[in-house]
């Protein structure tokens, strides 16, 4: 093998990882990272601000809570006021009630309050992601929230600060945590329906007549733990579903602590419970803490969490000997995610697989503005825009298994993908195409692939065609 | 139709690309004038022989065979002189022509001898010799030293471009304001079609996806059948070139409105199926046409103190391409349409067609610099200093001498 040869099969397993495992690759980092990829990789575990982001202009969750129970109140107040005046003037008094400190002068012209929320949170998200510099624990935050997803049609002020809250923080560290966090989030209480649910037998129940909900305690075991069809009966959801009674947050409208997480004693079934052939004894909150432990640490959900990261990485079909190997890992270590996540990025299987995995929307687009550098003039608006047109809209999963991996989901809106690209990439006019091309791709590009971009007719268009090239929007 | 003067507010929020300067044509008022300039750039290399048509000249025929326009058959080119026509796509410019609205500059080029699209736009929006050594544009640069002394209020006259990306040519060191049409034009067929090619050469199933959807791409352009279209078809691209050019125009004609303004209109590069008389190509053109006669419209009375620039990165290889095509090449046609023009006038130092006479024995010889009669619009119209020109706008230039006699 010649000195170039080798060269260029390095520079191809850089890009190869650049993409797979980060946003893809941007500047010089194909060739900066040549000499060792799978290092580079694990560095970017070992950053110690590692998946944190800067949320000095965000609201925690229970904050935006109280503030749009506030704004909705006043909005209400508006109303009612207008309708009460639209009277006063109706019976010739020509004294304009106003709310107290009320401005007078033009309506306001922001957008509505939760909107404003999450478009400060959406923006905070691409950030990150646009300047990552490989992304790889960007990309896991992404897995993870997609995998305890929760969505903003029930509470859009809600979902990106559980994203901070819940799952940045956790990401590396251990999944029996992360699970903790997950499952008594205010934004999984309401998104699951928990906030309401209470025993038939606990004080609360009794007094209102009012019982069991079990869609968290399903969703938990099925989805976020041990996986559908792994064993578990009707009756272990229900008596888990017992065991989470209680799990709620406090009112938005209450001051000061509105909005936060809290563990209700009126609503919780009282007694001991079996989940999965175990007795949990009736220690309250600790109840509901210690089934999650052992869920966390169940080779079910060792095996479900290894299969599902094999997909999301590496192939719609993993290699089994990769999911074996990320499984034992999850195990050995219990359930340390950092541990799992060096499984995964250095074990042969990971970077042996064909470069056939089709990128998500979402994922796709974070390479787009990486890319073409354009992130600062498109607005976050449109980037929202952009995955509602792919199917793909930011924190809005149709169902709480969240969105799929898997190429079939995505294949059918490719050819959208190309006014996107058309768009964003336009945006970039002064970019180098061909010196864009040999950041992004490298030695991975195909003749074809030069070709066509090379022979473009602007570079808006060329710029275009490089972010639908085959080797673009798979990895 | 009225339309408000955009707020500093609106001007803002706007994402694409209108560019205010606080300086403008302080001389040519002071003359009691208020000139218009609105720079259009084609991008993708506009055939010049196609869109005018050497119908006299004896080589023209054996050059382009049956492509070759000319004043007889199904669709015969409209007849500008004794020995040009123009592409029958384009009875509005045509018309304008008649009323001596509109010049015609053939056998022109920039300084570009390569054949690079990328680098070919860099020199024609930079004004610079060399591609891209530039972060501004002629017309920017052409604007700063319309006024030396200080700015105005920045309500006042402005610069204005349109589209979703700002153009070089209005980038640079006077301030910019944008505006962007409100529909985002899709990706035009002929990307479509090249990541089709692509597609079909390494990735099957990604090509099976793109053949599927652009199937609907006919049924797109009948109404009312609300099918996804994956490309914009002749009528978007008619209907975005209107828009575009016609919003230009509204905001220019204010009284109080910007008075230069740019805009670019992709999708000229025919390799393939050109469609000079009837299809791509003669689309695009009409596309144009239909343009140019909104600019009209929308000026109302401020037409007759406009002057409309439609140019192009470089032309096309005079003979036809292996695929009904036309490949890249040197010196095209320069579009100059307006009420403010001494018009009716082909200008061209001819160079010929046979062999002997083309450059590189393939396309048609330069012998017109695009940068004089830019330099003659600018001296002439918007009162810009010669010497600003030759130093600031076209660096190095002032060899080329402006050319006269274009306004009225």
């Amino acid at each position: 093998m010649s000195a170039n040869s080798g060269l260029n099969s390095a520079k191809a397993a850089a890009a190869l990882g650049l993409h797979r495992f980060g946003f893809g690759p941007v500047g010089d980092a194909i060739a900066a990272i040549a000499a060792d990829p799978r290092g580079a990789l694990l560095a970017d575990l070992e950053r110690p601000d590692a998946g944190q982001i800067d949320a000095s202009n965000l609201m925690s969750s229970a904050k935006a809570a109280r503030e749009v129970s506030d704004f909705r109140a006043e909005r209400r107040a508006e109303q009612k006021l207008a309708a009460r005046q639209q009277q006063v003037t109706e019976s010739g008094d020509g004294q304009a009630a106003k709310l107290p400190g009320a401005e007078s002068g033009a309506p306001a012209q922001k957008p509505p309050l939760p909107q404003q929320i999450i478009l400060s949170e959406a923006k905070a998200r691409f950030d990150a992601a646009a300047n990552a510099e490989i992304g790889l624990v960007e990309r896991l935050v992404w897995f993870w929230s997609n995998h305890f997803c929760v969505s903003a049609d029930k509470d859009a002020a809600a979902v990106g600060a559980y994203e901070r809250e819940a799952i940045r923080p956790y990401v590396l560290g251990h999944f029996v945590d992360l699970l903790q966090a997950v499952e008594s989030h205010p934004a999984m209480l309401v998104y699951l329906d928990n906030v309401l649910s209470m025993g038939a037998d606990s004080i609360a129940g009794i007094n209102q007549d009012k019982g069991l909900n079990e869609n968290l305690a399903r969703e938990t075991l099925e989805l976020h733990t041990l996986g559908v069809r792994s064993g578990y009966t009707q009756a272990d959801v229900t008596n888990f579903a017992q065991v989470l009674t209680g799990w709620t947050r406090l009112r938005p409208e209450e001051p000061v602590h509105g909005g936060e997480f809290v563990f209700v004693r009126r609503f919780h079934e009282p007694g001991d419970q079996i989940v999965l052939g175990k007795r949990y004894m009736d220690t309250g909150l600790d109840q509901g803490r210690a089934v999650l432990a052992d869920l966390a640490r169940h080779p079910a959900t060792a095996q479900h969490i290894a299969e599902k990261l094999a997909r999301h990485f590496v192939a719609d079909d993993p290699p089994p000997a990769l999911v074996n190997k990320l499984t034992k890992s999850f195990l050995d270590s219990e359930g340390d995610l950092k541990q799992v996540a060096r499984t995964l990025v250095t074990a042969e299987e990971s970077w042996a697989a064909p470069r056939q995995r089709l990128k998500p929307p979402a994922e796709w687009i974070a390479g787009v503005i990486r890319l073409t550098g354009t992130e600062a003039d498109i607005p976050i608006g449109r980037l929202m825009n952009a995955q509602v047109a792919l199917g793909a809209p930011l924190w809005r999963p149709p169902a709480p298994n969240g969105y799929s991996d898997m190429e079939a989901a995505w294949i059918d809106g490719v050819p959208r993908r190309i006014d996107i690209a058309t768009e964003f990439a336009g945006r970039a006019s002064r970019a180098e195409p061909l010196e864009l091309l040999e950041s992004s791709l490298g030695p991975l590009a195909s003749a074809q692939t030069r070709e066509t971009v090379a022979h473009a007719e602007s570079r808006g268009q060329a710029l275009a065609l490089l972010v639908m090239a085959p080797e673009f929007l798979r990895r | 139709m009225k339309l408000h003067a955009p707020s500093r507010r609106e001007l803002l929020l706007a994402s694409g690309a209108l560019f205010a300067w606080a300086h403008l044509p302080k001389i040519a008022r002071a003359e009691g004038r208020d000139p218009r300039f609105l720079t259009i750039i084609l991008r993708g290399a506009l055939d010049g022989l196609a869109t005018v048509a050497p119908v006299a000249d004896p080589d023209w025929l054996a050059l382009r065979g049956d492509k070759a326009l000319t004043l007889e058959g199904k669709t015969p080119a409209l007849k500008l002189d004794e020995f040009f026509a123009l592409n029958p796509a384009m009875p509005q410019l045509h018309s304008m022509f008649e009323a001596s609205e509109a010049i015609i500059v053939h056998a022109s080029a920039t300084p570009y001898r390569e054949r690079s699209h990328f680098d070919g736009q860099d020199l024609l929006e930079s004004g610079l010799p060399k591609p891209g050594a530039s972060e501004s544009g002629w017309l920017n640069r052409a604007l700063a030293g319309l006024t030396p002394a200080g700015r105005v209020d920045p309500r006042g006259s402005k610069l204005f471009a349109v589209g979703p990306v700002t153009p070089l040519v209005v980038r640079g060191p006077a301030p910019v304001l944008s505006w962007s049409p409100q529909r985002v034009l899709a990706a035009s067929e002929d990307t479509v079609r090249r990541l089709l090619a692509l597609y079909r050469d390494c990735d099957a199933k990604l090509a099976g996806v793109l053949e599927d959807n652009s199937k609907l791409v006919p049924a797109l352009e009948k109404p009312g059948t609300g099918q996804k279209a994956v490309a914009a078809g002749p009528g978007q691209v008619r209907a975005y070139f209107a828009e575009a050019a016609g919003t230009a125009a509204k905001f220019l004609a204010q009284p109080d409105g910007p008075r230069v303004g740019a805009l670019a209109l992709d999708g000229w590069d025919t390799h393939f199926n050109e469609g000079i008389a009837q299809g791509r190509l003669s689309q695009l053109l009409g596309a144009l046409d239909n343009a140019l006669g909104t600019i009209k419209a929308n000026m109302g009375a401020a037409w007759r103190e406009t002057v409309a620039a439609i140019v192009t990165e470089f032309g096309r290889t005079a003979r036809i391409n292996g695929t009904d095509g036309t490949d890249h090449g040197t010196a095209t046609v320069a579009l100059l349409a307006g009420g403010a023009l001494k018009g009716g006038r082909v200008i061209a130092d001819w160079p010929g067609l046979t062999p002997a006479d083309l450059y590189q024995d393939r396309d048609l010889k330069p012998t017109t610099d695009l940068r004089a009669v830019l330099k003659g619009v600018l001296r002439d119209h918007l009162r810009a200093d010669e010497k600003a020109l030759a130093q600031i706008a076209f660096p190095g230039t002032e060899t080329v001498k402006p050319m006269a006699g274009l306004v009225a």
